[in-house]
């Protein structure tokens, strides 16, 4: 069963590839993004515990992650179904230069958004090191595809950057394996997650430590920690929006699960507050780097990717605080995710109608798309932690533990995130209010094009308001494996 | 540790000084395959006494990839895009040979401390493995060509392997196999993505990818549509 959620998007992929029939390859996605979803939620309300020694299997940290993949994946493929409907077939100018340019033929993009799927999937179910890397390194080749989907210069330059630093990044998190291996002093550790666990408290202190902060600064690279960020503004904003929203909500928090695996180790082995600092210091200064980057932000879709950076940092920083943070970073990730997707699929809705990324040249999008405006207000107010969206709740967590822990850095928090609330709505809100542009009038908005935001959207305002029995038991059972409370 | 080991090692670390200091890409190209191969026989000569046959056949299949399967892409790219040499490095050949010998130093000096602590690593290995991977780094960085920078990705991945045959050669098959099939993916979707380079741009040189930044002043707003 769980081979399945690797198995049936690798199997959808190549039916894709081999097709020519656009009905066959539409089905395909939706059915195999829905198909998906069902297991996961069969394995979300009774998770089976993993056999000692697995390599693959679903264990308390691994399904909140499984669970942003799937859900993410099915809201974004009926949201890809409508856009590539949408997309011309013919070579068409490009908005921001004029130049002629065509988009990848349909088969490879769908083939390799399915491909994505399932190394993503593999990610969050791997419970041995080698084979954890080998997905993380996959999802990078799986998705390199899909950010050169409008093929013309500058999305190959973002595919040329993310290939090239998160290649390297993730050629460091192997000498971190490397590194964990010889470990054992003598006698070689086995790189399964169960053993390695059993063995850690008698593990080499300063080998272990070492591997730890290879795997921080690679799989950091990957999940957009700053100062290894440098591919991620880039690769966001010139990615359709689809794929925008399933890198920025899927793909940097499979990253950071490499990290939590890692933290996982070192927390058997005693060594927590190496981990911890880190997490801390990597955190604060990406949540630092990210709100610098929001303020004055010309391009809409950049700052959408830089509050990406600005929420890993977060994330990083909750865990590395622990205790009850470590509970409102894994609520965090799930959060950030739905709301982040929802805000990209909106600004593809956006981009659509205004032909431009320039967030100046975007005005009055409440009378022209009131939809899609009510939407881009509504997770504006979610991404900056305005209660009653759970963010809020999140953020609130990590505050109230680093109040206790380190309050220079409680201080720092606050201060941050005050300054990404009002950068994101000295952008954001402009777009919405004032005057449209002359040219620009009313038009019907394609209900493909809204459906999947607003999914995002109910569910955010679900999880802020009653926060489900059932969901809280996940998130804290991940935030206990990571020896959170 | 055998004479055939240590020979080895002392070709892997000239190798990098050629791969420092050459501009003609084919042969340095060849350089760096002959690294990845040299390296994939090291780790079954360290294990003399009992190879095993998967242990044998993964070497096999690594040294016929790296020496092989992974330069005849390259190779290949190289044809398509009709270059021949790296021009105009971001750091000339002189320094960059330069470089090469101070991280040399410093590796020789961080192996002995690394091998003493793991107790099972042989000082020579780690340290040229360590050598490596600065190279392949400093490749990255330092030069502009896009076949370059691959190249530079894949002598850092040698120095990885060579990393991990020295302190601990036993890593499971099936890893050892995934990591080998992400490696050979990972420069053939590099090599389409030259190829692409090359038709949209007429050259490969990296540096002049540079049109995205979070400050444009070049470009005036545009009149609304």
């Amino acid at each position: 069963m769980i081979e399945a959620l690797v198995l049936l998007p690798t199997a959808a992929a190549a039916l894709v590839f081999a097709t020519r029939s656009r009905r066959l390859r539409e089905g395909c996605l939706l059915g195999t993004a829905l198909v998906h979803a069902l297991l996961v939620g069969a394995l979300a309300l009774d998770p089976p515990a993993p056999p000692h020694g697995a390599w693959l299997g679903v264990d308390a940290l691994g399904l909140p992650f499984l669970l942003i993949v799937s859900a993410l994946f099915l809201v974004g493929s009926v949201y890809t179904v409508g856009y590539l409907r949408r997309e011309p077939a013919q070579p068409r100018g490009d908005l921001e230069e004029g130049f002629l340019f065509s988009n990848e033929p349909a088969p490879v993009f769908v083939a390799c958004l399915l491909l994505f799927l399932a190394t993503m999937s593999l990610v969050t179910v791997s419970r041995h090191f080698g084979l954890l890397w080998i997905a993380i390194e996959a999802t990078t080749l799986a998705s390199a595809p899909l950010i050169y989907f409008h093929r013309h210069h500058r999305s190959l330059e973002a595919t040329w950057k993310y290939l090239l630093v998160c290649s390297v990044g993730i050629a460091f998190a192997l000498l971190g394996n490397v590194a964990l291996v010889g470990a054992g002093s003598g006698a070689v550790t086995p790189l399964g997650l169960d053993e390695l666990l059993r063995l850690a408290p008698g593990l080499d202190r300063d080998w272990l430590e070492v591997a730890f902060l290879l795997f921080l600064v690679g799989y950091g690279t990957k999940m957009g920690l700053a100062p290894m960020h440098t591919w991620l503004p880039d690769a966001h904003s010139e990615a359709p929006s689809p794929v925008s929203a399933l890198l920025s909500g899927a793909l940097l928090v499979c990253a950071f699960l490499g990290i939590l695996r890692a933290h996982q180790v070192l927390d058997a082995a005693g060594a927590r507050e190496l981990a911890g600092g880190a997490l801390r210091a990597f955190g604060i200064f990406s949540m630092t780097v990210g709100a610098l980057f929001l303020v004055r932000q010309r391009d809409y879709k950049r700052m959408l990717a830089y509050s990406s950076v600005e929420h890993m940092g977060i994330v990083a920083l909750g865990v590395g605080i622990g205790g009850g943070a470590a509970f409102g970073a894994m609520l965090h990730a799930l959060s950030h995710a739905f709301a982040k997707a929802a805000l990209f699929l909106v600004a593809g809705n956006l981009l659509g109608r205004y032909a431009s990324k320039r967030a100046a040249e975007v005005r009055g999008a409440l009378e022209t798309q009131p939809a899609s405006a009510a939407l881009w207000i509504t997770g504006l107010l979610a991404i900056t932690g305005v209660p009653p969206f759970p963010l809020f709740l999140s953020e609130f967590a990590i505050l109230r533990e680093a109040l206790a822990v380190v309050p220079w850095m409680a201080g720092a928090f606050l201060v941050l995130l005050a300054v990404a609330f009002v950068a994101m709505f000295d952008v954001g809100l402009p777009m919405a209010l004032g005057r449209a542009p002359a040219g620009i009038s009313r038009a019907r908005e394609p209900a493909s094009a809204l459906a999947s935001p607003l999914v995002l959207a109910v569910l955010l305002l679900g999880l802020g308001l009653v926060l489900p029995v059932h969901v809280r038991g996940l998130l804290e059972g991940a935030a206990r494996a990571i020896g959170g409370g | 540790v055998n004479a055939l080991v240590i020979a080895a090692a002392g070709l892997v670390a000239l190798v990098n000084f050629r791969l420092l200091g050459g501009s003609r890409l084919v042969p340095i190209i060849r350089g760096a395959a002959l690294q990845g191969a040299l390296l994939a026989l090291v780790s079954v000569a360290l294990r003399a006494r009992d190879v095993e046959l998967g242990f044998a056949g993964l070497a096999l299949a690594s040294a016929a990839i790296k020496g092989y399967v992974l330069p005849a892409l390259l190779l290949r790219a190289l044809r398509q895009v009709e270059i021949r040499r790296e021009v105009e490095p971001l750091v000339g050949y002189s320094l960059s040979l330069l470089i090469g010998a101070a991280g040399l130093g410093v590796s020789a000096l961080l192996g002995a401390r690394i091998a003493a602590s793991a107790d099972s690593g042989t000082p020579l290995l780690v340290s040229v493995a360590l050598f490596t991977i600065w190279t392949g780094l400093f490749l990255i960085v330092a030069r502009r060509k896009a076949v370059t920078q691959v190249l530079g990705y894949l002598v850092f991945e040698n120095g990885i392997y060579g990393f991990g045959v020295a302190v601990a050669s036993e890593a499971p098959l099936l890893v050892e196999m995934g990591v080998l099939l992400d490696l050979l993916v990972a420069v053939f979707v590099m090599g389409i993505i030259i190829f692409h380079i090359q038709r949209d741009f007429s050259h490969i040189d990296v540096d002049r990818l540079a049109v995205l930044r979070d400050v444009d002043e070049s470009r005036p707003p545009r009149e609304a549509p």
